[in-house]
């Protein structure tokens, strides 16, 4: 099969491309490395929907970013998914500073960003009473927002398979060939064959366009470390937190969280291993250091796990273009990168469409029906799902409650669940506050059944990452 | 199918040792059968002794050895035979107060949907949980093999499969140790125990049975700094730490191994008791309970480890009961009187105390009060005052956080005293 374009990389990027591209005709494809969709930088990131005042004026960055923002809404409600408009705050710890604050909020007027106010500490205590002590005035975008960049990511993916685009996942690109039709892209065990690539590769898409490109890339991965909060401090702050860059540097955010958790980080830092995703004690310690300026009594005691991720940085702005005759950069996308998907998603698509004349498609379906979170029914509806389909009475995950019937739709779906991680990402199973101590067990059973496979097979993630490493066998106590 | 009435006396909130002995309390204090629900989350009674496979249980209880589903067994079976009605895979998700002093509990099954059942009262018997990585924020990568102790417990021993080859333990909980000795038996390599405190938080017959006589090192005053392993578990490193308990620099060791097994405390699962507005202590994080194990909520009791995380079985089956009969009295009789409460201080080197308050009208002739200390402390005396005036003194050649502690009061010493508070203390 010759495809009409290949997208290279599912992480939030691709998959929004790819569900773009599906409202054309032609055969599409996307690769994936890894073992599930959303497994790199679109994983581990601050869910934060941007405002958009961040970005310099007339970049891609700042387009995107504050398109993306008002479209994420409606996208929000077509594939099912939770989406708040929390508001944020820019924090500025002291007047020396308030001309750059003045500066950014300029710079957010000028970028389109809507309903942009600057509050006296007063005014911002008022929304927030837990603010640092320290905070003398605050940058206020109502429109800020906070997103699950598990549940974008996937249900994105998921409609775009919905769609006709093929995903073939555990295919890395390894190596590009330049033909008379467009492309063979060399993968472990196939060759694939293409007329056009675009390349959403992440941290990677350096490679993928050297690969093609004759002037050469370089992404730095920035690391960023995060602490994430139990549920029961997700109420320390309605608004996300940012800090203006203090002494102490570049500031970090406190965030409530869409699943009402709280959120630390991320800190910044260059690094050049491009699977370096290990969290650190200075950068761990760092985190507390400055949401300490934010606000008060951090609750370090209530944390429930520490992660981190990196962005795919390149210096300068996003780049999106034809990078090389039918070769389709959307790289060095780093934050606001999830926030800026929907509007790269169509920006891409339509330059791709545009340079081979695609069709629409008449039969496009952009409604995407999500996992039906039980808990979160009524009484009446919950009873009438569990009359329905009693393993919706099961619950698997105490923290999260989580029922059986939830992680059998996370397996048996477009895309669906096949390691720990994947039933985590659609479900929640293993995100609380137990971290998965007691569902893993039973989440591997499940898997285990479901997908006819040993229990001692099933993965954490990836190939390497066996959970149980065979039967024990001796006995004995 | 079970059908489960609308009404109960009793609701019990969870099938391990503390529901199954609070169940039996109840009937025995003279609530019907039929009046009593037990309700377990799991497939079957007896909560998390059916992974703990091995002995040690039951010696106070039943002057033998027995191992954890044995343990339960003994209580199951006396549950049958009382016939007092359970329901398994049943899930509570709600807990709220109703009219006249009713509890509303919201149930889910697979085999009943969902349902509100009434009570007069309820035990809060849902057991603990164990602390997670996240929890210790250790730095490094966050591979497959880190597993919670209990966790790989119940995959050796309810599922058979190993959780890895090659092992280091943090903790010394006293799963840990368990799992020490039962890994090594699978044929594991159990590396290094290391505790960060510089005495262990497990047993000391389980450290001579589970390290000692396996020749496992145990590290006192050594934390885990960093994971290693992408994918899987490669290695980790471990650091003396100092005073404040803080890594040293340089102290760095590092461990080949596949497996991070994290011991590291037991926490009371009270997120329905917190929803209902049950208060809860921030040392035991259980409830704050009175001599009859009820909460500030009228008519809601708690025992076993959801009220404060015990040592042994024994002592849970032996609170559950207390707590069990309490509350068939309460759903007989209404409201227990609450005046002259006498405050229970817990002072130098006592933790806390189970219960926090008494109201000697409503005691039994005697009251167990349970306590854990802060420490390892040598040759000292548990001294009990009343009101400032000394009434007993215990000489205790070893106290230590890994073991609960107690002292009996008498009904008679308090009843019509005009006493106002209690501490209990540790003396030279």
């Amino acid at each position: 099969m010759l495809y009409d374009v290949l997208i290279i990389g599912g992480g939030v990027i691709g998959s929004a491309i790819a569900r773009e591209l599906a409202r054309y005709e032609g055969n599409f494809c996307l690769i994936e490395k890894n073992e599930d969709v959303c497994t790199g930088t679109s994983k581990a990131n601050s869910a934060i929907v941007h405002a958009g005042f961040d970005a310099k004026n007339g970049t891609l960055m700042a387009e995107m970013n504050v398109k993306g923002n008002e479209m994420m809404g409606e996208v929000a409600k077509e594939l099912d998914i939770p989406f708040r408009r929390n508001g944020a705050f820019v924090l500025c710890f002291d007047n020396k500073d308030l001309n750059s604050l003045q500066d950014l909020y300029q710079r957010g007027i000028n970028n389109g960003v809507k309903d942009l106010q600057i509050l006296t500490r007063e005014e911002a205590l008022n929304l927030e009473p837990n603010l640092g002590d320290s905070v003398v005035a605050a940058l206020y975008a109502p429109t800020s927002g906070i997103i699950c960049p598990f549940a974008l990511t996937i249900a994105l993916a998921e409609n775009a398979a919905d769609n006709g685009v093929e995903f073939k996942l555990n295919t890395p690109c390894e190596k590009i060939e330049k033909t008379d039709f467009g492309f063979r892209v060399y993968s472990k065990n196939e060759v694939i064959e293409t007329k056009a690539i675009v390349n959403a590769a992440g941290v990677y898409a350096d490679e993928i366009h050297n690969m093609v490109c004759d002037n050469k890339l370089k992404i730095t991965p920035r690391k960023g470390e995060y602490i994430l909060c139990d549920k029961k401090v997700g109420k320390l702050c309605e608004r996300t937190l940012f800090q203006l860059p203090t002494k102490l540097g570049k500031g970090i955010l406190v965030s409530p969280t869409i699943h009402g958790n709280l959120i630390l980080g991320p800190t910044a830092l260059d690094i050049e291993d491009k699977e370096g995703i290990d969290t650190t004690r200075e950068g761990l310690d760092d985190v507390i250091a400055k949401a300490s300026l934010s606000v008060k009594n951090v609750p370090v005691r209530s944390a429930i796990t520490s992660f981190s991720g990196l962005r795919a940085h390149i210096n300068h702005d996003f780049i999106l273009e034809e990078s090389a005759d039918n070769f389709f950069d959307a790289t060095g996308i780093e934050s606001p990168g999830l926030s800026s998907a929907p509007a790269i998603g169509i920006y891409m698509a339509e330059m791709v469409a545009k340079k081979f004349s695609f069709n629409k498609k008449a039969d496009f379906n952009p409604v995407r029906k999500g996992i039906v979170h039980a808990s979160e029914l009524s009484n009446e509806e919950r009873a009438a799902l569990i009359e329905k389909d009693p393993a919706y009475g099961r619950i698997i995950c105490r923290c999260e409650m989580i029922s059986e019937g939830e992680i059998l739709a996370s397996i048996h779906r477009t895309l669906g669940a096949t390691t720990l991680d994947g039933v985590k990402r659609r479900t929640r199973a293993g995100m609380g506050r137990c971290q998965a101590g007691f569902c893993s067990p039973k989440v591997m059973e499940i898997l285990s059944r479901e997908l006819n496979i040993p229990l001692d097979e099933i993965k954490k993630n990836g190939e390497n990452s066996s959970v149980a490493v065979g039967k024990a066998t001796k006995g004995g106590i | 199918m079970f059908n489960l009435k609308e009404n109960y006396d009793i609701a019990i909130i969870g099938g391990g040792p503390a529901g199954l002995a609070a169940a039996i309390g109840a009937n025995e204090a003279g609530t019907d059968k039929e009046d009593i629900l037990v309700i377990e989350r799991d497939v079957k009674l007896g909560g998390i002794l059916n992974q703990c496979i091995h002995n040690g249980f039951g010696l106070h209880t039943f002057k033998e050895e027995l191992t954890g589903p044995e343990y339960a067994g003994r209580f199951i079976d006396k549950l049958l035979a009382l016939q007092i009605p359970y329901v398994l895979d049943t899930m509570v998700v709600d807990i709220a107060e109703g009219e006249n002093g009713l509890k509303l509990i919201t149930v889910i099954s697979k085999e009943n949907g969902l349902k509100v059942i009434k009570a007069k009262a309820v035990v809060l018997s849902m057991g603990c949980r164990e602390r997670s990585r996240g929890a210790l924020n250790i730095p490094g990568f966050r591979p497959a093999g880190v597993f919670s102790a209990g966790t790989a417990q119940r995959l050796v021993n309810i599922e058979s499969y190993m959780p890895g080859k090659e092992v280091v333990i943090l903790g010394s909980g006293d799963i840990g140790l368990i799992m020490a000795r039962r890994l090594t038996l699978e044929g594991a390599k159990v590396k290094v125990v290391a505790e960060l405190q510089p005495y262990s938080g497990g047993l000391k017959r389980n450290i001579v049975q589970c390290l000692d006589d396996y020749g496992i090192p145990l590290k006192l005053s050594h934390t885990v700094t960093r994971i290693d392993g992408k994918d899987r578990v490669e290695g980790v490193e471990i650091s003396q730490v100092d005073e404040r308990l803080k890594p040293i620099k340089g102290t760095e060791e590092y461990y080949k191994c596949d497996t991070l097994l994290l011991s590291v405390g037991l926490i009371p699962e009270n997120e329905l008791s917190d929803s209902l507005g049950v208060k809860l202590s921030p040392i035991t994080s259980g409830p704050v309970v009175n001599e009859s194990l009820e909460t500030n909520i009228e008519g809601v009791f708690a025992c076993g480890n959801v009220l404060h995380v015990h040592d042994l079985v024994d002592f849970v089956s032996e609170e559950a009961k207390e707590a069990g009969k309490n509350a068939s009295k309460f759903a007989k009789f209404g409201k227990t009187n609450e005046e002259n409460v006498i405050a229970l201080i817990p002072e130098n080197g006592v933790r806390y105390t189970v219960p926090s308050t008494i109201c000697p009208e409503n005691m039994n002739d005697t009251l167990t009060v349970r306590f854990r200390v802060a420490n390892v402390f040598k040759n000292k005396y548990v001294s009990v005052y009343f009101d400032g005036e000394r009434v007993k003194r215990t000489k205790k050649l070893i106290l230590a956080p890994g073991e609960m502690e107690s002292v009996v009061l008498k009904k008679e010493d308090l009843l019509n005293k005009g006493i106002k508070n209690i501490k209990i203390t540790l003396e030279d």
